[in-house]
């Protein structure tokens, strides 16, 4: 039991470094990445390459003057940040970020848990996250903060019902909620077993799910909560030094967690192609797994600041139009075709 | 008539399907930017790199010296009158014998000074200079604190004698020959 125990904690302290440094090294990308798109060079002071300026930034945060407004409600103030950031790091709980290792004739999972809601547990934390973005608007007393929180509780709502849909057509398919098995079911890919990856059996799913989790990140062209151009910065006008810190910090967890999901829900999770014709021994393959798990999550962040440097921020009624009246009956008729699909395969 | 055949005329018509559903559009700007990715940034790194002047660059002046080292500027203060921002001030002063080596005529500059946070790098002094004594440079005028530092005198802007300043640069064909032109009244 203590056994167990020392290798869970093991595990969840992994996974929160990884987390946090990816989420770290996020941010230098991002700027990395931008500066690229826009045919520039990007931060370059810091270090060769400036790979040290997330460092800097980070000191920066901490060593900036700390204000509360006076006018705001101090204890949600504060409870804003905390709920984003927690609610940002517990998503990383049910993702399988590689296959079992074999030590010592024991099996290690690389997963947290392995919970058989995982999915609904995932959809559970990240509403609660709409709370940190919300109580942090509405405590800081401020007209554009408000604003900001209320379209980023209204956005984020609206598009977890279309984001649900299409996870719904997508359990009718995997016949389970736990993505330990989601990812189990697409094992080899191309090779000698034919398990294609999800994402081939629900283009359409996948498609509203990806938008779906750009709105649910506020990542452009869904960043209207923190929109620069008409409200200052949003829900987070108010805040300064580590608080903010901690939002933008939440934004680039919830970007990476976000990535992980795509990639185990649609694209193979740590499962890669020829997997079973290597002829490798398990704690390899498990490696391997990792490395091209890894690989799927930052291309799907690079993927995410693409967006960011290609689709203008959309007006909020497009925003509410294409969730509403365009991702909503999408996602339902994807579940219908889904679940013809199904039937039909019955009877052949 | 156009100007450039860039120019697309603008329809008003309703979008088709595959149009409404903006995916192949996005997919196209996702290729512009992809292709920006990999072109080369415009940036010039700065400390490291400068990028070059032009030779008839218009920076910080420069009083010159003759072949001997004296100072070539009489105090005439023309080119004064020709600044159009008034920038430039100046005292005369009469050379005193043993002074020779000095300054070239028997009358100069006791003080002479740009503001530089007034001078609009126009280069009408050195215009109207009768005496070629007062050149612009390829030198920037350095940043500072405060206001008081960018009046210049003469510590700043006569050449020292030991690093002469280049200014051939800027004395263009063009130049000499209307340097050469007597018909205009201060090349008398």
């Amino acid at each position: 039991m203590t056994e167990f125990l020392i290798y869970k904690a093991i595990l969840v302290v992994m996974v929160f470094v990884v987390t946090l440094l990816v989420a770290m090294y996020s941010t230098y990308a991002e700027r990395k990445v931008a500066a690229f798109f826009q045919d520039r060079v990007g931060p370059n002071r810091a270090g060769p390459f400036g790979i040290l300026q997330p460092l800097a930034d980070g000191v920066k945060f901490f060593m900036k003057e700390e204000i509360i407004p006076n006018v705001s409600n101090k204890f949600l103030f504060i409870a804003g940040p905390c709920i984003a950031m927690t609610t940002a790091l517990m998503t990383g709980v049910v993702i399988p970020w590689g296959d079992t290792l074999i030590i010592g004739g024991q099996e290690y999972s690389m997963q947290i848990a392995d919970l058989n809601i995982g999915i609904l547990y995932l959809f559970g934390v990240v509403s609660i996250g709409v709370y940190g973005i919300m109580i942090g608007g509405w405590a800081s007393n401020n007209k554009f903060s408000l604003l900001g929180a209320i379209r980023a509780s209204a956005q984020m709502i609206s598009y977890e019902i279309a984001m649900g849909l299409s996870i719904i057509a997508f359990v009718m398919m995997t016949g389970t909620l736990s993505l330990n098995e989601i990812s189990a079911q697409q094992a080899g890919g191309v090779g000698s077993e034919w398990h294609l990856w999800n994402v081939l059996y629900q283009p359409l799913g996948f498609l509203i799910f990806i938008i779906c989790a750009f709105a649910e990140c506020n990542r452009t062209p869904f960043d209207l909560p923190e929109c620069e151009t008409e409200l200052v910065g949003g829900y987070h006008t108010e805040y300064s030094s580590m608080k903010l810190g901690l939002y933008l910090f939440a934004e680039y967890i919830n970007m990476f967690i976000s990535s992980a999901i795509i990639s185990t829900l649609y694209f193979g999770g740590y499962n890669f192609p020829f997997m079973n014709d290597l002829g490798l021994d398990h704690n390899m393959i498990t490696i391997l797994g990792m490395v091209a798990f890894f690989a799927k999550i930052f291309f799907f962040i690079f993927f995410f600041m693409w967006i960011r440097w290609t689709i203008p921020r959309f007006r909020y009624d497009q925003l509410m139009n294409l969730g509403w009246k365009g991702l909503l009956p999408l996602a339902i008729f994807n579940i219908l075709i889904t679940g013809l699909v199904i039937v039909l395969k019955g009877y052949l | 008539m156009t100007l450039t055949n860039r120019s697309k005329v603008v329809v008003e018509k309703k979008m088709t399907f595959l149009e409404r559903m903006y995916l192949p559009a996005i997919l196209g700007g996702i290729m512009i930017t992809f292709r920006h990715f990999f072109k080369r940034a415009a940036t010039v790194r700065y400390p490291e790199k400068t990028r070059e002047f032009s030779k008839i660059y218009r920076g910080m002046h420069v009083l010159k010296r003759d072949e001997k080292g004296a100072e070539r500027c009489t105090a005439c203060g023309l080119c004064a009158v020709a600044c159009p921002a008034e920038a430039i001030t100046m005292t005369a002063g009469e050379r005193q014998k043993g002074e020779e080596h000095a300054y070239r005529e028997e009358k100069y500059a006791a003080t002479y000074e740009i503001n530089m946070l007034r001078c609009i790098f126009c280069g009408l002094c050195e215009e109207a200079c009768p005496k070629e004594a007062i050149f612009l440079t390829d030198r920037i005028v350095k940043t500072d604190y405060g206001r008081g530092e960018f009046v210049f005198g003469k510590d700043k802007l006569v050449e020292p004698l030991d690093n002469r300043v280049d200014v051939t640069g800027r004395q263009t064909p063009a130049v000499l020959e209307f340097k050469k032109n007597k018909v205009l009244s201060h090349n008398k």
